[in-house]
Protein backbone atom coordinates (compact mmCIF):
# COMPACT_ATOMS: atom_id res chain seq x y z
CA UNK A 1 0.00 0.00 0.00
CA UNK A 2 1.32 3.39 -1.05
CA UNK A 3 -0.02 6.07 1.26
CA UNK A 4 -0.56 9.75 0.62
CA UNK A 5 2.80 10.80 2.10
CA UNK A 6 4.67 8.33 -0.08
CA UNK A 7 2.85 9.59 -3.18
CA UNK A 8 3.82 13.16 -2.31
CA UNK A 9 7.43 12.15 -1.65
CA UNK A 10 7.71 10.35 -5.01
CA UNK A 11 5.96 13.21 -6.85
CA UNK A 12 8.55 15.58 -5.37
CA UNK A 13 11.38 13.34 -6.60
CA UNK A 14 9.76 13.21 -10.04
CA UNK A 15 9.18 16.99 -10.15
CA UNK A 16 5.45 16.53 -10.69
CA UNK A 17 2.82 18.79 -9.13
CA UNK A 18 -0.25 16.66 -8.35
CA UNK A 19 -3.72 17.84 -7.43
CA UNK A 20 -5.33 16.39 -4.28
CA UNK A 21 -7.56 14.27 -6.47
CA UNK A 22 -4.53 12.94 -8.37
CA UNK A 23 -2.77 12.10 -5.10
CA UNK A 24 -5.75 10.04 -3.97
CA UNK A 25 -6.09 8.24 -7.29
CA UNK A 26 -2.35 7.62 -7.58
CA UNK A 27 -2.32 6.04 -4.14
CA UNK A 28 -5.04 3.52 -5.09
CA UNK A 29 -3.78 2.80 -8.60
CA UNK A 30 -0.10 2.42 -7.73
CA UNK A 31 -1.01 0.13 -4.85
CA UNK A 32 -2.98 -2.20 -7.11
CA UNK A 33 -0.24 -2.23 -9.76
CA UNK A 34 2.47 -2.88 -7.16
CA UNK A 35 0.40 -5.73 -5.68
CA UNK A 36 0.51 -7.39 -9.08
CA UNK A 37 4.21 -6.65 -9.56
CA UNK A 38 5.01 -8.20 -6.20
CA UNK A 39 4.10 -11.59 -7.62
CA UNK A 40 7.74 -11.74 -8.72
CA UNK A 41 8.52 -12.30 -5.04
CA UNK A 42 7.03 -15.78 -5.50
CA UNK A 43 10.01 -16.70 -7.68
CA UNK A 44 12.59 -18.58 -5.64
CA UNK A 45 15.21 -19.13 -8.37
CA UNK A 46 16.49 -15.59 -8.77
CA UNK A 47 19.39 -15.67 -6.30
CA UNK A 48 21.89 -16.98 -8.85
CA UNK A 49 20.58 -14.88 -11.77
CA UNK A 50 22.63 -11.94 -13.00
CA UNK A 51 20.61 -8.79 -13.65
CA UNK A 52 20.12 -7.98 -17.36
CA UNK A 53 20.67 -4.36 -18.28
CA UNK A 54 21.29 -4.98 -21.99
CA UNK A 55 20.05 -7.88 -24.12
CA UNK A 56 22.59 -7.92 -26.95
CA UNK A 57 26.20 -8.81 -26.15
CA UNK A 58 28.21 -5.74 -27.11
CA UNK A 59 31.85 -4.83 -26.61
CA UNK A 60 32.69 -1.18 -26.09
CA UNK A 61 31.52 0.80 -29.10
CA UNK A 62 34.06 3.52 -29.78
CA UNK A 63 34.50 6.11 -32.47
CA UNK A 64 37.52 8.18 -33.48
CA UNK A 65 37.86 11.19 -31.18
CA UNK A 66 37.68 13.79 -33.93
CA UNK A 67 36.19 17.25 -33.62
CA UNK A 68 33.06 17.89 -35.64
CA UNK A 69 30.65 20.79 -35.84
CA UNK A 70 27.88 20.89 -33.26
CA UNK A 71 24.33 22.04 -33.94
CA UNK A 72 24.02 25.77 -34.65
CA UNK A 73 23.25 27.65 -31.43
CA UNK A 74 20.36 29.65 -32.92
CA UNK A 75 18.63 26.50 -34.21
CA UNK A 76 18.83 24.94 -30.75
CA UNK A 77 17.51 28.06 -29.07
CA UNK A 78 14.66 28.27 -31.61
CA UNK A 79 12.81 25.49 -29.73
CA UNK A 80 13.21 27.05 -26.28
CA UNK A 81 10.13 28.51 -24.56
CA UNK A 82 12.21 31.46 -23.33
CA UNK A 83 15.54 32.16 -25.02
CA UNK A 84 17.51 35.29 -24.23
CA UNK A 85 21.05 36.51 -24.91
CA UNK A 86 22.12 33.29 -26.62
CA UNK A 87 20.94 31.15 -23.73
CA UNK A 88 17.96 29.58 -21.98
CA UNK A 89 16.34 31.98 -19.52
CA UNK A 90 15.13 30.46 -16.25
CA UNK A 91 13.91 31.96 -12.99
CA UNK A 92 16.45 32.12 -10.21
CA UNK A 93 16.56 28.81 -8.30
CA UNK A 94 16.35 30.78 -5.06
CA UNK A 95 13.63 33.21 -6.13
CA UNK B 1 -12.52 2.53 -53.62
CA UNK B 2 -9.92 3.18 -56.29
CA UNK B 3 -7.96 0.29 -57.65
CA UNK B 4 -4.79 2.05 -56.44
CA UNK B 5 -5.84 1.57 -52.82
CA UNK B 6 -6.06 -2.19 -53.24
CA UNK B 7 -2.40 -2.56 -54.24
CA UNK B 8 0.07 -3.69 -51.61
CA UNK B 9 3.13 -1.48 -51.23
CA UNK B 10 5.30 -4.00 -53.09
CA UNK B 11 2.79 -4.10 -55.97
CA UNK B 12 2.62 -0.30 -56.11
CA UNK B 13 6.43 -0.07 -56.10
CA UNK B 14 6.54 -2.58 -58.96
CA UNK B 15 4.10 -0.46 -61.03
CA UNK B 16 6.21 2.63 -60.43
CA UNK B 17 9.39 0.87 -61.48
CA UNK B 18 7.65 -0.45 -64.62
CA UNK B 19 6.71 3.12 -65.53
CA UNK B 20 2.96 2.45 -65.22
CA UNK B 21 2.43 4.73 -62.23
CA UNK B 22 4.10 7.98 -61.21
CA UNK B 23 5.26 8.38 -57.62
CA UNK B 24 3.53 11.75 -57.56
CA UNK B 25 0.19 10.26 -58.56
CA UNK B 26 0.57 7.65 -55.84
CA UNK B 27 1.55 10.21 -53.22
CA UNK B 28 -1.27 12.60 -54.11
CA UNK B 29 -3.80 9.78 -54.01
CA UNK B 30 -2.81 8.86 -50.45
CA UNK B 31 -2.30 12.47 -49.39
CA UNK B 32 -5.93 13.10 -50.26
CA UNK B 33 -7.05 10.05 -48.29
CA UNK B 34 -4.90 10.82 -45.24
CA UNK B 35 -5.97 14.48 -45.17
CA UNK B 36 -9.68 13.64 -45.17
CA UNK B 37 -9.75 10.58 -42.88
CA UNK B 38 -12.20 10.18 -40.00
CA UNK B 39 -10.28 7.80 -37.72
CA UNK B 40 -7.97 10.44 -36.14
CA UNK B 41 -5.08 8.29 -37.36
CA UNK B 42 -2.96 11.19 -38.60
CA UNK B 43 -1.65 14.13 -36.57
CA UNK B 44 0.06 15.81 -39.51
CA UNK B 45 -0.03 15.23 -43.27
CA UNK B 46 2.62 16.40 -45.77
CA UNK B 47 1.59 19.12 -48.22
CA UNK B 48 3.69 18.08 -51.16
CA UNK B 49 5.13 14.97 -52.71
CA UNK B 50 8.92 14.90 -52.35
CA UNK B 51 11.14 14.07 -55.32
CA UNK B 52 11.86 10.34 -55.53
CA UNK B 53 14.52 8.95 -57.90
CA UNK B 54 12.93 6.70 -60.55
CA UNK B 55 15.09 3.72 -59.62
CA UNK B 56 14.55 3.91 -55.84
CA UNK B 57 13.94 0.37 -54.58
CA UNK B 58 10.79 1.37 -52.67
CA UNK B 59 9.34 3.16 -55.68
CA UNK B 60 8.12 6.29 -53.93
CA UNK B 61 5.45 4.39 -52.00
CA UNK B 62 4.48 6.81 -49.19
CA UNK B 63 5.02 5.93 -45.54
CA UNK B 64 3.11 6.63 -42.33
CA UNK B 65 5.49 7.60 -39.53
CA UNK B 66 4.55 7.27 -35.86
CA UNK B 67 4.73 10.65 -34.17
CA UNK B 68 7.49 9.26 -31.95
CA UNK B 69 10.06 9.66 -34.73
CA UNK B 70 11.79 13.02 -35.02
CA UNK B 71 11.62 14.52 -38.50
CA UNK B 72 13.50 17.72 -39.26
CA UNK B 73 11.26 20.80 -39.11
CA UNK B 74 8.08 18.67 -38.95
CA UNK B 75 5.96 18.64 -35.77
CA UNK B 76 7.13 15.62 -33.73
CA UNK B 77 5.64 15.43 -30.28
CA UNK B 78 5.01 11.75 -29.41
CA UNK B 79 1.32 12.75 -29.07
CA UNK B 80 2.16 14.75 -25.92
CA UNK B 81 1.16 18.29 -24.97
CA UNK B 82 4.57 18.77 -23.43
CA UNK B 83 6.14 18.65 -26.92
CA UNK B 84 3.34 20.44 -28.73
CA UNK B 85 4.78 22.55 -31.53
CA UNK B 86 8.24 20.99 -31.24
CA UNK B 87 10.01 20.82 -34.59
CA UNK B 88 13.19 18.77 -34.29
CA UNK B 89 16.40 19.96 -35.91
CA UNK B 90 17.17 16.48 -37.24
CA UNK B 91 15.55 13.33 -38.69
CA UNK B 92 15.48 9.85 -37.16
CA UNK B 93 17.81 7.41 -38.93
CA UNK B 94 15.03 4.92 -39.76
CA UNK B 95 12.93 7.65 -41.41
CA UNK B 96 15.93 9.01 -43.30
CA UNK B 97 16.96 5.57 -44.57
CA UNK B 98 13.44 4.79 -45.78
CA UNK B 99 13.12 8.18 -47.52
CA UNK B 100 16.46 7.55 -49.26
CA UNK B 101 15.25 4.10 -50.35
CA UNK B 102 12.13 5.65 -51.88
CA UNK B 103 9.50 5.59 -49.11
CA UNK B 104 8.84 9.29 -48.43
CA UNK B 105 6.87 10.30 -45.35
CA UNK B 106 3.18 10.92 -45.98
CA UNK B 107 2.42 12.04 -42.44
CA UNK B 108 2.81 11.58 -38.71
CA UNK B 109 0.49 9.04 -37.12
CA UNK B 110 -1.32 9.22 -33.81
CA UNK B 111 -0.19 7.11 -30.84
CA UNK B 112 -0.46 6.72 -27.10
CA UNK B 113 1.44 9.58 -25.46
CA UNK B 114 5.16 8.67 -25.35
CA UNK B 115 4.13 5.16 -26.54
CA UNK B 116 2.59 4.37 -23.16
CA UNK B 117 -0.61 2.48 -23.75
CA UNK B 118 -2.34 -0.43 -25.45
CA UNK B 119 -5.39 1.30 -26.92
CA UNK B 120 -4.29 4.67 -28.33
CA UNK B 121 -6.64 6.31 -25.83
CA UNK B 122 -3.71 8.01 -24.09
CA UNK B 123 -2.98 10.37 -26.98
CA UNK B 124 -3.19 14.05 -26.04
CA UNK B 125 -4.87 14.51 -29.43
CA UNK B 126 -7.71 12.07 -28.90
CA UNK B 127 -8.16 8.35 -29.48
CA UNK B 128 -7.93 6.59 -32.85
CA UNK B 129 -10.85 4.51 -34.09
CA UNK B 130 -10.46 0.94 -35.28
CA UNK B 131 -11.35 0.91 -39.00
CA UNK B 132 -13.11 -2.47 -38.57
CA UNK B 133 -15.49 -1.01 -35.99
CA UNK B 134 -15.42 2.67 -35.09
CA UNK B 135 -16.60 1.99 -31.53
CA UNK B 136 -13.45 -0.03 -30.80
CA UNK B 137 -9.80 0.75 -30.13
CA UNK B 138 -7.10 0.09 -32.74
CA UNK B 139 -4.67 -1.08 -30.05
CA UNK B 140 -1.55 0.76 -29.08
CA UNK B 141 0.73 2.36 -28.79
CA UNK B 142 1.24 2.46 -32.59
CA UNK B 143 -2.54 2.67 -33.07
CA UNK B 144 -2.50 5.45 -35.67
CA UNK B 145 -0.01 3.58 -37.87
CA UNK B 146 -1.99 0.34 -37.63
CA UNK B 147 -5.39 1.95 -38.27
CA UNK B 148 -4.02 3.99 -41.19
CA UNK B 149 -2.58 0.89 -42.90
CA UNK B 150 -5.70 -1.19 -42.23
CA UNK B 151 -7.99 1.53 -43.58
CA UNK B 152 -5.92 2.07 -46.71
CA UNK B 153 -5.01 5.65 -45.75
CA UNK B 154 -1.35 4.83 -46.37
CA UNK B 155 0.28 1.79 -48.02
CA UNK B 156 2.60 1.07 -45.10
CA UNK B 157 3.86 2.59 -41.88
CA UNK B 158 6.45 2.36 -39.15
CA UNK B 159 5.93 2.19 -35.43
CA UNK B 160 7.83 1.29 -32.30
CA UNK B 161 7.44 -1.65 -29.95
CA UNK B 162 8.49 -1.62 -26.30
CA UNK B 163 6.10 -4.22 -24.86
CA UNK B 164 3.91 -5.00 -27.87
CA UNK B 165 3.23 -1.58 -29.38
CA UNK B 166 3.67 -2.76 -32.99
CA UNK B 167 2.34 -6.32 -32.73
CA UNK B 168 -0.80 -5.72 -30.64
CA UNK B 169 -2.25 -2.88 -32.80
CA UNK B 170 -1.33 -4.87 -35.93
CA UNK B 171 -3.32 -7.79 -34.48
CA UNK B 172 -6.31 -5.67 -33.52
CA UNK B 173 -6.41 -4.01 -36.96
CA UNK B 174 -5.87 -7.17 -39.03
CA UNK B 175 -2.49 -6.29 -40.53
CA UNK B 176 1.14 -7.44 -40.22
CA UNK B 177 3.52 -5.93 -37.66
CA UNK B 178 7.08 -6.92 -36.81
CA UNK B 179 9.26 -6.06 -33.83
CA UNK B 180 12.85 -6.68 -34.91
CA UNK B 181 15.70 -7.98 -32.74
CA UNK B 182 16.88 -5.28 -30.32
CA UNK B 183 19.61 -3.34 -32.14
CA UNK B 184 18.54 -4.29 -35.70
CA UNK B 185 17.17 -0.79 -36.35
CA UNK B 186 18.77 2.43 -35.12
CA UNK B 187 16.93 4.22 -32.30
CA UNK B 188 18.52 7.56 -33.24
CA UNK B 189 15.78 10.17 -33.42
CA UNK B 190 13.17 8.04 -31.68
CA UNK B 191 11.71 9.91 -28.72
CA UNK B 192 12.82 7.57 -25.93
CA UNK B 193 10.41 5.65 -23.71
CA UNK B 194 12.35 2.65 -22.34
CA UNK B 195 15.70 2.60 -24.10
CA UNK B 196 16.65 -1.01 -23.34
CA UNK B 197 13.39 -2.25 -24.92
CA UNK B 198 12.36 0.26 -27.63
CA UNK B 199 12.68 -0.98 -31.20
CA UNK B 200 11.26 0.35 -34.47
CA UNK B 201 9.59 -1.86 -37.05
CA UNK B 202 7.13 -2.08 -39.96
CA UNK B 203 3.30 -2.21 -39.98
CA UNK B 204 2.11 -3.44 -43.37
CA UNK B 205 -0.71 -5.06 -45.34
CA UNK B 206 1.15 -8.32 -45.86
CA UNK B 207 4.33 -10.20 -45.02
CA UNK B 208 6.07 -9.33 -48.30
CA UNK B 209 5.62 -5.59 -47.63
CA UNK B 210 6.91 -6.19 -44.11
CA UNK B 211 10.11 -7.81 -45.38
CA UNK B 212 10.62 -5.12 -48.02
CA UNK B 213 10.26 -2.27 -45.52
CA UNK B 214 12.38 -3.98 -42.87
CA UNK B 215 15.19 -4.58 -45.39
CA UNK B 216 15.64 -0.83 -45.76
CA UNK B 217 15.27 0.07 -42.07
CA UNK B 218 17.94 -2.11 -40.52
CA UNK B 219 21.61 -1.35 -40.12
CA UNK B 220 24.30 -0.23 -37.74
CA UNK B 221 24.25 3.50 -37.12
CA UNK B 222 27.14 5.50 -35.66
CA UNK B 223 24.52 7.67 -33.95
CA UNK B 224 23.16 4.72 -31.93
CA UNK B 225 25.93 2.78 -30.20
CA UNK B 226 23.49 -0.06 -29.39
CA UNK B 227 22.58 -0.63 -33.04
CA UNK B 228 24.09 -3.72 -34.66
CA UNK B 229 22.02 -4.28 -37.83
CA UNK B 230 21.26 -7.79 -39.05
CA UNK B 231 23.90 -10.39 -40.03
CA UNK B 232 22.29 -11.04 -43.44
CA UNK B 233 20.08 -9.08 -45.82
CA UNK B 234 16.34 -9.36 -45.25
CA UNK B 235 15.05 -11.63 -48.06
CA UNK B 236 11.65 -11.38 -49.65
CA UNK B 237 9.92 -14.53 -48.36
CA UNK B 238 8.94 -17.29 -50.79
CA UNK B 239 8.38 -20.35 -48.57
CA UNK B 240 5.20 -22.27 -49.26
CA UNK B 241 5.80 -25.10 -46.80
CA UNK B 242 6.93 -25.39 -43.21
CA UNK B 243 8.62 -28.78 -43.57
CA UNK B 244 11.25 -29.42 -40.93
CA UNK B 245 10.30 -26.40 -38.82
CA UNK B 246 9.42 -27.03 -35.17
CA UNK B 247 6.89 -24.70 -33.54
CA UNK B 248 6.73 -24.40 -29.76
CA UNK B 249 3.49 -23.59 -27.96
CA UNK B 250 4.17 -22.22 -24.46
CA UNK B 251 1.31 -22.97 -22.04
CA UNK B 252 2.30 -19.88 -20.01
CA UNK B 253 1.21 -17.58 -22.87
CA UNK B 254 -1.59 -19.61 -24.41
CA UNK B 255 -3.65 -20.77 -21.42
CA UNK B 256 -5.98 -18.96 -19.09
CA UNK B 257 -7.01 -15.48 -20.22
CA UNK B 258 -7.18 -16.15 -23.96
CA UNK B 259 -10.80 -15.52 -24.97
CA UNK B 260 -12.59 -18.43 -26.73
CA UNK B 261 -12.82 -16.83 -30.18
CA UNK B 262 -9.11 -16.07 -30.17
CA UNK B 263 -8.32 -19.58 -28.96
CA UNK B 264 -10.34 -21.05 -31.82
CA UNK B 265 -8.37 -19.11 -34.46
CA UNK B 266 -5.12 -20.01 -32.68
CA UNK B 267 -5.96 -23.71 -32.72
CA UNK B 268 -6.92 -23.58 -36.40
CA UNK B 269 -3.54 -21.98 -37.06
CA UNK B 270 -1.73 -24.82 -35.24
CA UNK B 271 -3.58 -27.31 -37.47
CA UNK B 272 -2.57 -25.34 -40.55
CA UNK B 273 1.07 -25.38 -39.41
CA UNK B 274 0.93 -29.17 -39.26
CA UNK B 275 -0.80 -29.40 -42.65
CA UNK B 276 2.06 -27.34 -44.10
CA UNK B 277 4.60 -29.81 -42.75
CA UNK B 278 5.56 -28.06 -39.52
CA UNK B 279 5.78 -29.84 -36.18
CA UNK B 280 3.93 -28.44 -33.16
CA UNK B 281 4.98 -29.27 -29.61
CA UNK B 282 4.61 -27.83 -26.15
CA UNK B 283 7.56 -25.85 -24.85
CA UNK B 284 7.87 -24.32 -21.39
CA UNK B 285 8.70 -20.68 -20.65
CA UNK B 286 8.46 -20.92 -16.85
CA UNK B 287 9.13 -17.22 -16.16
CA UNK B 288 7.15 -15.71 -19.05
CA UNK B 289 4.08 -15.37 -16.86
CA UNK B 290 6.05 -12.87 -14.78
CA UNK B 291 6.84 -10.76 -17.86
CA UNK B 292 4.17 -8.15 -17.09
CA UNK B 293 5.49 -7.66 -13.56
CA UNK B 294 9.09 -7.25 -14.70
CA UNK B 295 8.06 -5.05 -17.60
CA UNK B 296 5.98 -2.68 -15.48
CA UNK B 297 8.98 -2.09 -13.24
CA UNK B 298 11.68 -1.80 -15.89
CA UNK B 299 9.84 0.22 -18.56
CA UNK B 300 8.47 2.87 -16.13
CA UNK B 301 11.87 3.04 -14.38
CA UNK B 302 13.60 3.81 -17.67
CA UNK B 303 10.78 6.14 -18.68
CA UNK B 304 11.04 8.12 -15.45
CA UNK B 305 14.69 8.81 -16.28
CA UNK B 306 14.13 9.44 -20.01
CA UNK B 307 11.25 11.84 -19.39
CA UNK B 308 13.24 13.88 -16.87
CA UNK B 309 14.40 15.97 -19.84
CA UNK B 310 10.95 17.54 -20.27
CA UNK B 311 11.44 20.40 -17.87
CA UNK B 312 10.20 23.42 -19.81
CA UNK B 313 13.67 24.86 -20.33
CA UNK B 314 15.16 23.80 -23.67
CA UNK B 315 12.22 22.77 -25.85
CA UNK B 316 8.51 22.11 -25.79
CA UNK B 317 6.00 23.59 -23.45
CA UNK B 318 6.52 25.68 -20.29
CA UNK B 319 3.87 26.46 -17.67
CA UNK B 320 2.93 30.11 -17.60
CA UNK B 321 2.46 30.36 -13.85
CA UNK B 322 5.37 29.59 -11.56
CA UNK B 323 7.08 31.04 -8.52
CA UNK B 324 10.58 29.69 -8.84
CA UNK B 325 12.63 27.14 -10.77
CA UNK B 326 11.24 24.15 -8.87
CA UNK B 327 7.63 25.16 -9.43
CA UNK B 328 8.42 25.84 -13.09
CA UNK B 329 9.50 22.19 -13.42
CA UNK B 330 6.63 20.79 -11.40
CA UNK B 331 3.87 22.78 -13.08
CA UNK B 332 5.25 22.38 -16.60
CA UNK B 333 5.24 18.62 -16.12
CA UNK B 334 1.84 18.62 -14.42
CA UNK B 335 0.30 20.50 -17.34
CA UNK B 336 2.24 18.78 -20.12
CA UNK B 337 1.91 15.07 -19.24
CA UNK B 338 -1.30 13.05 -19.45
CA UNK B 339 -2.56 10.73 -16.68
CA UNK B 340 -0.92 7.51 -17.93
CA UNK B 341 2.48 9.18 -18.40
CA UNK B 342 2.25 10.62 -14.88
CA UNK B 343 1.31 7.19 -13.53
CA UNK B 344 4.35 5.57 -15.15
CA UNK B 345 6.72 8.32 -14.07
CA UNK B 346 5.46 7.84 -10.51
CA UNK B 347 5.72 4.05 -10.71
CA UNK B 348 9.24 4.22 -12.16
CA UNK B 349 10.43 6.86 -9.71
CA UNK B 350 9.06 4.79 -6.82
CA UNK B 351 10.76 1.62 -8.10
CA UNK B 352 14.09 3.44 -8.33
CA UNK B 353 13.80 5.33 -5.05
CA UNK B 354 16.03 4.70 -2.08
CA UNK B 355 14.97 1.65 -0.11
CA UNK B 356 12.95 0.08 -2.94
CA UNK B 357 15.52 -0.14 -5.74
CA UNK B 358 16.71 -3.70 -5.03
CA UNK B 359 13.24 -5.07 -4.27
CA UNK B 360 11.76 -3.82 -7.52
CA UNK B 361 14.29 -2.78 -10.15
CA UNK B 362 17.06 -5.19 -9.17
CA UNK B 363 14.64 -8.10 -8.93
CA UNK B 364 12.92 -7.26 -12.22
CA UNK B 365 16.28 -7.24 -14.00
CA UNK B 366 16.88 -10.76 -12.70
CA UNK B 367 13.46 -11.89 -13.90
CA UNK B 368 14.45 -10.45 -17.26
CA UNK B 369 17.54 -12.68 -17.27
CA UNK B 370 15.41 -15.73 -16.47
CA UNK B 371 12.92 -14.91 -19.24
CA UNK B 372 15.78 -14.61 -21.75
CA UNK B 373 17.17 -17.96 -20.50
CA UNK B 374 13.73 -19.58 -20.91
CA UNK B 375 13.68 -18.50 -24.56
CA UNK B 376 17.26 -19.73 -25.12
CA UNK B 377 16.37 -23.15 -23.73
CA UNK B 378 13.15 -23.27 -25.76
CA UNK B 379 15.00 -22.44 -28.98
CA UNK B 380 17.30 -25.42 -28.41
CA UNK B 381 14.20 -27.57 -29.03
CA UNK B 382 12.05 -25.51 -31.42
CA UNK B 383 12.70 -23.06 -34.26
CA UNK B 384 9.84 -20.68 -33.55
CA UNK B 385 7.36 -19.98 -30.78
CA UNK B 386 3.73 -19.42 -31.67
CA UNK B 387 1.08 -17.70 -29.52
CA UNK B 388 -1.93 -15.45 -29.98
CA UNK B 389 -0.70 -11.83 -30.19
CA UNK B 390 -3.46 -10.43 -28.00
CA UNK B 391 -5.67 -12.40 -25.61
CA UNK B 392 -8.74 -10.57 -26.96
CA UNK B 393 -9.94 -8.94 -30.15
CA UNK B 394 -10.20 -5.13 -30.29
CA UNK B 395 -12.06 -3.91 -27.20
CA UNK B 396 -14.51 -1.03 -26.94
CA UNK B 397 -13.30 2.55 -26.62
CA UNK B 398 -13.42 3.43 -22.92
CA UNK B 399 -13.76 -0.19 -21.77
CA UNK B 400 -10.42 -0.39 -19.94
CA UNK B 401 -9.52 3.26 -19.32
CA UNK B 402 -10.73 3.13 -15.72
CA UNK B 403 -8.51 0.20 -14.78
CA UNK B 404 -4.80 0.66 -15.58
CA UNK B 405 -3.89 -2.86 -14.44
CA UNK B 406 -6.46 -4.47 -16.78
CA UNK B 407 -4.98 -2.43 -19.62
CA UNK B 408 -1.44 -3.57 -18.70
CA UNK B 409 -2.49 -7.21 -18.63
CA UNK B 410 -3.64 -7.02 -22.26
CA UNK B 411 0.09 -7.07 -23.18
CA UNK B 412 1.00 -10.37 -21.57
CA UNK B 413 1.59 -12.32 -24.80
CA UNK B 414 3.86 -9.64 -26.30
CA UNK B 415 5.89 -8.37 -23.31
CA UNK B 416 8.32 -11.32 -22.87
CA UNK B 417 9.93 -10.90 -26.33
CA UNK B 418 11.29 -7.37 -25.91
CA UNK B 419 12.47 -8.30 -22.41
CA UNK B 420 14.61 -10.97 -24.13
CA UNK B 421 15.44 -8.71 -27.10
CA UNK B 422 14.12 -11.26 -29.62
CA UNK B 423 12.13 -10.61 -32.82
CA UNK B 424 8.44 -11.42 -33.27
CA UNK B 425 5.79 -10.83 -35.91
CA UNK B 426 2.00 -10.65 -35.76
CA UNK B 427 -0.04 -11.74 -38.77
CA UNK B 428 -3.82 -11.93 -39.16
CA UNK B 429 -4.96 -15.47 -38.41
CA UNK B 430 -8.69 -15.10 -38.97
CA UNK B 431 -11.76 -13.45 -37.51
CA UNK B 432 -13.63 -13.78 -34.26
CA UNK B 433 -17.02 -12.07 -34.09
CA UNK B 434 -16.09 -10.22 -37.27
CA UNK B 435 -12.89 -8.79 -35.77
CA UNK B 436 -9.30 -9.76 -36.63
CA UNK B 437 -7.24 -12.12 -34.47
CA UNK B 438 -3.44 -11.86 -34.58
CA UNK B 439 -1.05 -14.82 -34.48
CA UNK B 440 2.42 -14.18 -33.10
CA UNK B 441 5.60 -15.95 -34.26
CA UNK B 442 8.79 -15.33 -32.26
CA UNK B 443 12.29 -16.59 -32.99
CA UNK B 444 15.81 -16.31 -31.61
CA UNK B 445 17.73 -13.03 -31.93
CA UNK B 446 18.51 -12.19 -35.59
CA UNK B 447 16.14 -14.83 -37.00
CA UNK B 448 14.03 -12.28 -38.93
CA UNK B 449 14.37 -14.20 -42.23
CA UNK B 450 13.17 -17.42 -40.63
CA UNK B 451 10.21 -15.63 -39.04
CA UNK B 452 9.27 -13.88 -42.29
CA UNK B 453 9.48 -17.12 -44.30
CA UNK B 454 7.25 -19.00 -41.87
CA UNK B 455 4.83 -16.06 -41.61
CA UNK B 456 4.63 -15.90 -45.40
CA UNK B 457 3.85 -19.60 -45.79
CA UNK B 458 1.18 -19.32 -43.10
CA UNK B 459 -0.23 -16.15 -44.64
CA UNK B 460 -0.70 -17.90 -47.99
CA UNK B 461 -2.41 -20.86 -46.32
CA UNK B 462 -4.63 -18.70 -44.10
CA UNK B 463 -5.70 -16.56 -47.05
CA UNK B 464 -6.96 -13.75 -44.80
CA UNK B 465 -9.27 -11.77 -47.05
CA UNK B 466 -11.02 -9.29 -44.79
CA UNK B 467 -9.80 -5.78 -44.24
CA UNK B 468 -11.13 -2.29 -44.71
CA UNK B 469 -8.28 -1.43 -47.12
CA UNK B 470 -9.50 -4.10 -49.54
CA UNK B 471 -12.68 -2.05 -49.91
Amino acid sequence: MIDRDQVLHVARLARLALTDEEVERMSTELSSILDHIEKINELDDLHEAEPTSHVVALENVLRADEPRPSWPRERMLAEAPDAAEHGFRVPSPGA
Amino acid sequence: MSELASLTAAQAAERVRAGELSPRELFDFYRERAASEDLNAFLWVAEEAPEVPADAPLGGVPLGVKDLFCVEDVPSCAASRILEGYRPPYTATAVRKLAEAGAPMLGKTNMDEFAMGSSNENSAFGPVKNPWDHTRVPGGSSGGSAAAVAAGLVPWAIGTDTGGSIRQPAALCGIVGLKPTYGAVSRYGMIAFASSLDQAGPLTRDVTDCALLLRHMVGRDPNDATSVGLPEEVRLPTAERLDGLRFGVPPELTGEGIEPGVREVFEQTLKLIEELGGAVEEVRLPHAGHGISAYYVLAPAEASANLARYDGIRFGRRAEDFDDLLSLYERTRAEGFGPEVKRRIMLGTYALSSGYYEAYYGRAQKVRTKIAEDFRHAFERVDLIVTPTSPTVAFKLGERTGDPLAMYLSDYCTVPMPLAGIPAISIPGGLSEGLPVGIQLAGPAFSENRILDAAYALEQAIGFEGGPWRG
